[in-house]
């Protein structure tokens, strides 16, 4: 059992439960039920950043490309990207197939939740910074070209799947030693360790804060594996972080898909709206 | 009508300019010098531009895109009118990029070109300052060039989109410590406004509150700590922003 944090449908906050990560299910107002007898939605608000090419397997693919161009040298920082707003949904929420696209990449990412301002953070102390753990499945429209930023292909609206809970930080050891797994309609497609990465968790934190604060809600992905599952409309991905949960999506062709999307989580306004949602002069 | 938002006497207002003063929305007037001066309102997700100056890709001895260049900026970026940003030590060349920040007032998908001014609520001056050393040919402009704390300078006001009858047609002007610097039109930009707001929402729906920083034309020069620099656009604003030194 540990402490979790998790967001039903249409609530604007987090509520808290105790959770049991290897069952998927939960103690709700004194029942235990599973976790999917909620209506969840995402359990964050946050900027969700992402890193490519922190495995060796990624590294080492590239290994010749690297010293020719576009790319003429091997990555010094961690090679960072943002999956926006608009591409966060929940557990069970589809996931759009964009037109003329077949398949997607669905890779699993262990997301470490901010819970304090960090700004500079030494790598010893970095953990203390993370209100806990959730499960991002980081779908792209698949692309081997790391040259200039993939926006198109990473940033579409329902491709960045959160949840179903956040589990408290204490409830896991060993962030950089966790069993990552993916399943498509039930059969496993992927099993890899989060031991594998190039920077582990401490040091993604303390090499991105140093020029980039990080704000509690934040997302930080303790990156991708080399080799993830292609997956097309019809399927359901589950993607399973040992000690964290399990988040199950299915795939919908888009125009199905923005029949059933409900929108994204709540975000603060930008300024005024009327009722409408229409800027209002 | 221009809107800003500005700290003031311990207090977040809105508020809307008025005859070079500043009218709280709680109906007081203030002087400008009185108050601290925010980005203008919340930003969402930030689409940036890179290359979009033919002139400017020139310069940076690069074909002019045949797809626009876009990448995203976080939160953490933004700082108001006459902040600070941070040249960092070890950096040899930061330099401004003047652009016409866009800002999304209706949101959509697939919005059609024709219809893309009826999406806009209006527009503001973004400086998006770039650290040149720090350039790595991954997600090539790199967050750490284009993404870092305070680095990208926004507003004055929010101007109305109806305040500017041609926004495809200004100029833009770059001064450091006075001296001209950089200076362009609008009409410049290899993909329009309206070419910009279509071509993004093809891909995903767009909300009031994001905003779409189109590009900087030719002028890229260093700038050095203690440097006052002025991004300009005709009719939009006059943002100010001072080089500071790190620690």
């Amino acid at each position: 059992m540990t402490q979790a944090w998790l967001r039903r449908h249409g609530c604007v906050w987090n509520e808290e439960v105790e959770a049991f990560p290897d069952t998927m299910d939960l103690v709700w107002q004194g029942r235990r039920i599973q976790a999917s007898e909620l209506p969840l939605t995402a359990p964050v608000t946050g900027t969700v950043y992402g890193v490519a090419l922190n495995d060796p397997e990624s590294l080492a693919r590239l290994d010749r490309a690297f010293n020719r161009p576009p790319y003429n040298r091997p990555p010094e920082a961690p090679v960072l990207y943002i999956k926006p707003a608009n591409a966060v949904i929940g557990p069970g929420a589809a996931i759009p197939v964009p037109d003329g696209v077949e398949w997607l990449s669905a890779a699993p990412a262990l997301g470490a939740v901010l819970g304090r301002t960090a700004a500079r953070v030494d790598e010893r102390e970095a953990l203390s910074y993370v209100l806990g753990y959730t499960v991002v499945m980081d779908v792209s429209i698949p692309r081997q070209d790391w040259y200039r930023p993939a926006v198109a292909e990473q940033a579409r609206d329902g491709f960045c799947p959160i949840g179903p809970w956040i589990v408290e930080r204490a409830a896991v050891a060993h962030p950089n030693c966790l069993r990552v797994e993916v399943y498509v309609d039930g059969k496993r497609c992927l099993s890899y360790s989060t031991a594998s990465a190039v920077r582990t968790l401490p040091r993604l934190l303390c090499d991105v804060t140093s020029f980039m604060t990080l704000y509690p809600g934040d997302v930080l992905l303790a990156g991708v594996p080399a080799d993830a599952p292609l997956v097309r409309a019809g399927q359901r991905v589950c993607a399973v972080i040992e000690g964290v949960g399990a988040l199950e999506n299915p795939l919908v062709a888009e125009p199905q898909a923005e029949a059933l999307y409900s929108g994204p989580v709540a975000q603060p306004q930008a300024f005024d709206l009327r009722p409408d949602g229409k800027w209002s002069p | 009508m221009r809107r800003a938002r500005v700290a003031y006497q311990g207090a977040i207002h809105n508020a809307v300019m008025e005859e070079g003063r500043l009218r709280l929305a709680d109906g007081r007037l203030v002087r400008e010098e009185e108050v601290v001066w925010l980005p203008p309102f919340t930003p969402g997700t930030a689409f940036a531009l890179g290359l979009n100056y033919a002139d400017h890709a020139g310069e940076l001895a690069f074909e002019p895109p045949k797809e626009p260049l876009v990448f995203l900026k976080g939160p953490n970026t933004w700082v108001g009118h006459r902040g600070q940003t941070v040249k960092p030590r070890d950096v040899t060349f930061m330099h401004y990029e003047c652009e016409l920040a866009v800002v999304i007032g209706r949101g959509g998908k697939r919005i059609a070109r024709e219809r893309a001014y009826d999406h806009i609520a209006g527009y503001t001056v973004a400086n998006d300052y770039a650290f040149r050393d720090y350039l790595e040919n991954f997600y090539r402009p790199n967050l750490r060039v284009k993404n870092r704390d305070a680095s990208t300078p926004i507003g004055p006001c929010l101007v109305d989109r109806d305040d500017i009858p041609d926004a495809m047609n200004l100029n833009l002007r770059t001064y450091v410590n006075g001296e001209l610097r950089q200076e362009g039109c609008t009409r410049d930009m290899i993909f329009d406004i309206p070419f910009l707001v279509s071509h993004i929402s093809q891909w995903l729906t767009l909300r009031p509150g994001d905003v779409i920083l189109t590009g900087t034309p030719r002028g890229a020069t260093p700038v050095e700590v203690g440097d006052e620099v002025v991004t300009e656009i005709e009719g939009v604003g006059r943002l100010v922003n001072f080089v500071a030194a790190d620690g």
